[in-house]
């Protein structure tokens, strides 16, 4: 029998149970919609990750000292006093594929203005910071170099540390806070932020010449860091490459040793970013497609009772000539048809999810290879689980069945 | 009316055994005989006689456990499945007790159906041959009813049509007025003798011995055995038979009378 009248009979026989036709395609619907916005939401959240790191600057790498091991031991990183002012100067005067630098110190407390306090972190950077950051000031001006020569007592703060420890329509500018009991002057306020991916909230910062940091605050010698920035996001490997080089020089190892210092890009963190999204998407769409498997023996199991019922009819069609062929082609298509327009309903469902996920705030894209994977998944399915109850139909005794009451 | 020169069917020593348990049960205990184009022949027999395993023989719905069975010139014992779904779609009409129409289904499009099973018709060709045989039977007027439509009478005329359709070499009637009143039996009576006198070889499956009557030629099936073949030179005709039934009959009368019969 040709492929239309197996078409036909098929969209018959679909069309003479319509309601349970409809609940047997409700399971692909629910399980390809469920893929569909899995996915979605996946790849949405993706996009937002790489915004927000791109946002951070691609071509931003950060130097930590420490290796991944010293002697087959791991030190934490932070207690390593490798990172020290001449590196910084070394990089300064020997720098070709970087544009900017700055050495970083930390430390985290409480900060005091007036009888409002918060807990925040200090950075001790250099002017430079803010170009490597992309980072704009909204108001008043940053820090100067001869501020950092001279571990002058100013600070730039971000817009939560305003919120907290100012009232509104108070300007901050130039007003002093206290930070570890030592009084820092504001010279400017940095444009919002906001949180990160990671839920950290970058605008609670005060940012201040790398030198204060040491000299008044932790008395201490070496950077927990050094940020720089390369030329352009291709060029981050030749930057790498060169402060290598640089610091290898600059800490006099031999060629047998392993850097006492780690670099990474922005860009590599992105692609850790993007590999633990996938993980989690591939989570998610994983669960999404047991439904589909349930659906597909919703199918089997309608296909089943549909062979049952119709025995008498599959009798007489092979009495007049059917081959088991003809018959199992004819419950095959039966549940292809159920499978894909299934398919076709849940992807339009899920496209209408993902618009729903869009206006509830949260980022959903639908991948393009998304609907084709749901199409070969949902033929897969109707053969699959058609092909058992097609085997049984075709294999019935024509004898037998013209006879079944 | 009966060309001796054309053997449709031919049975050499047919046996068909079944492997019922551990028990081997003969249904056809060695059947012989040659049926010739443009006979009426009415196979006979008590249950249990063969009869039903003769038929499923002939319309190679199966395959003799031993012997040779010709049918058209062609051996079937040895074919395939598929040889054998082509041979009954080329060659058998089949007419069933129960009719066995594909319910919500068109008269037309329930005469199609051997046709969808054979590549050679048209969509165009099919619908002109459905049309033209359910117009023979007498059914032009109810082209496009469903089976619920129709009365049990006009539903065994679609089956009829549908077995004329694929213009086949024999048709095959199992008990095909076993559901239906006496009147109406006969209104089939009519219409077979009709097939049979355009040159049609038609056999006929019943327990009914009146029917042999009506009938060319009577095969009697006993305990898997021929136990009579005769020549029947003294046809009825079956539209005096309907012309003379009373027109009053009731159903209750009818369901007493076949029981009576069968008794």
């Amino acid at each position: 029998m040709s492929i239309l009248n197996l078409f036909k009979i098929a969209i018959k026989a679909l069309s003479n149970n319509k309601f349970r036709t409809f609940l047997s395609m409700l399971g692909i619907i629910i399980g390809v919609a469920a893929v569909i916005v899995m996915m979605a939401i996946g790849q949405g959240s993706k996009e937002s990750v790489r915004k927000d790191i791109s946002k951070m600057g691609t071509n931003l790498l950060s130097v930590r000292p420490g290796a991944e091991k010293m002697g087959g031991v791991r030190l934490d990183p932070s207690e390593m006093q490798t990172l020290k002012i001449a590196d910084y100067e070394a990089i300064l005067n020997n720098k070709k594929y970087i544009t900017y630098v700055s050495p970083e110190v930390t430390s985290s407390g409480q900060v005091i203005y007036g009888a409002k306090n918060t807990s925040t972190t200090i950075y001790g950077e250099s002017p430079e910071y803010l170009d490597i950051k992309k980072w704009e000031i909204a108001s008043g001006s940053c820090f100067t170099d001869e501020d950092v020569r001279k571990g002058a007592k100013v600070c730039v703060v971000g817009k939560t540390i305003v919120d907290e420890l100012f009232e509104e329509d108070t300007d901050p500018i130039d007003k002093v806070i206290r930070f570890k009991s030592i009084p820092f002057r504001i010279v400017g306020v940095l444009e919002e932020k906001g949180y990160n991916n990671w839920g950290m909230d970058q605008d609670n910062v005060i940012i201040t010449p790398y030198t204060t940091v040491m000299k008044r605050l932790l008395a201490q010698t070496f950077f927990q860091g050094i940020n720089a920035s390369a030329i352009s996001e291709e060029l981050s490997d030749k930057a790498i490459e060169e402060l290598t080089e640089i610091l290898r020089e600059s800490h006099s190892l031999k060629d047998s040793d392993e850097d006492d210092f780690t670099i990474r890009s922005q860009q590599e963190m992105m692609e850790t970013m993007s590999s633990t999204m996938d993980t989690i998407t591939i989570i998610l769409v994983v669960a999404a497609g047991f439904s589909l498997l349930v659906a597909g023996i919703g199918i089997m199991n309608i296909m089943l009772v549909s062979v049952t019922e119709r025995t008498r009819e599959i009798g007489l069609r092979m009495s007049v000539g059917a081959r088991g062929f003809d018959i199992s082609n004819q419950f095959l298509i039966e549940s292809v048809i159920i499978s894909l327009s299934g398919g076709l309903i849940g992807i339009l469902t899920g496209w209408l999810g993902t618009l729903l996920c869009n206006h509830l705030g949260f980022p959903a894209s639908i991948p393009m290879w998304s609907i084709v994977v749901s199409f070969v998944v949902c033929t897969v399915i109707g053969v699959g689980f058609g092909y058992f109850p097609a085997r049984k139909a075709a294999n019935l005794d024509p004898i037998e069945a013209i006879r079944y009451e | 009316m009966v060309n001796k020169d054309k053997v449709i069917i031919e049975l050499r020593d047919v046996k068909r055994k079944f492997i019922v348990g551990d028990e081997k049960v003969y249904a056809l205990r060695g059947v012989s005989f040659k049926i010739y184009e443009g006979e009426f022949v009415t196979i006979m027999g008590t249950s249990g006689s063969g009869k039903s395993t003769l038929l499923n023989q002939l319309g190679c719905l199966d395959t003799p456990s031993s012997g040779e069975y010709i049918l058209d010139g062609m051996s079937v014992r040895k074919m395939s499945k598929n040889q054998r779904a082509r041979l009954r779609n080329r060659k058998i009409g089949f007419v069933f007790q129960n009719y066995n129409l594909l319910p919500k289904t068109t008269s037309v499009e329930n005469v199609e159906l051997p046709l969808m099973y054979n590549k050679e018709y048209s969509a165009k060709q099919r619908k002109e041959a459905a049309i033209k045989v359910l117009k023979e039977v007498g059914l032009g007027h109810r082209l496009d009813h469903k089976p619920n439509q129709m009365s049990g009478g006009q539903m065994q005329r679609v089956a009829i049509a549908r077995a004329l359709v694929n213009n086949p070499a024999v048709i095959l009637a199992d008990e095909a007025t076993g559901n239906l009143d006496t009147r109406t039996s006969f209104e089939m009576l009519v219409l077979f003798q009709k097939l049979y006198s355009e040159g049609h070889t038609i056999i006929f499956v019943t327990h009914n011995p009146e029917l042999a009557k009506y009938s060319s030629r009577n095969i009697l099936l006993r305990d898997g055995r021929i136990v009579d073949d005769t020549i029947n030179t003294n046809i009825l005709s079956a539209k005096e038979t309907l012309d003379n039934l009373p027109v009053e009959e009731t159903v209750d009368d009818l369901i007493t009378e076949s029981e009576s019969r069968d008794d």
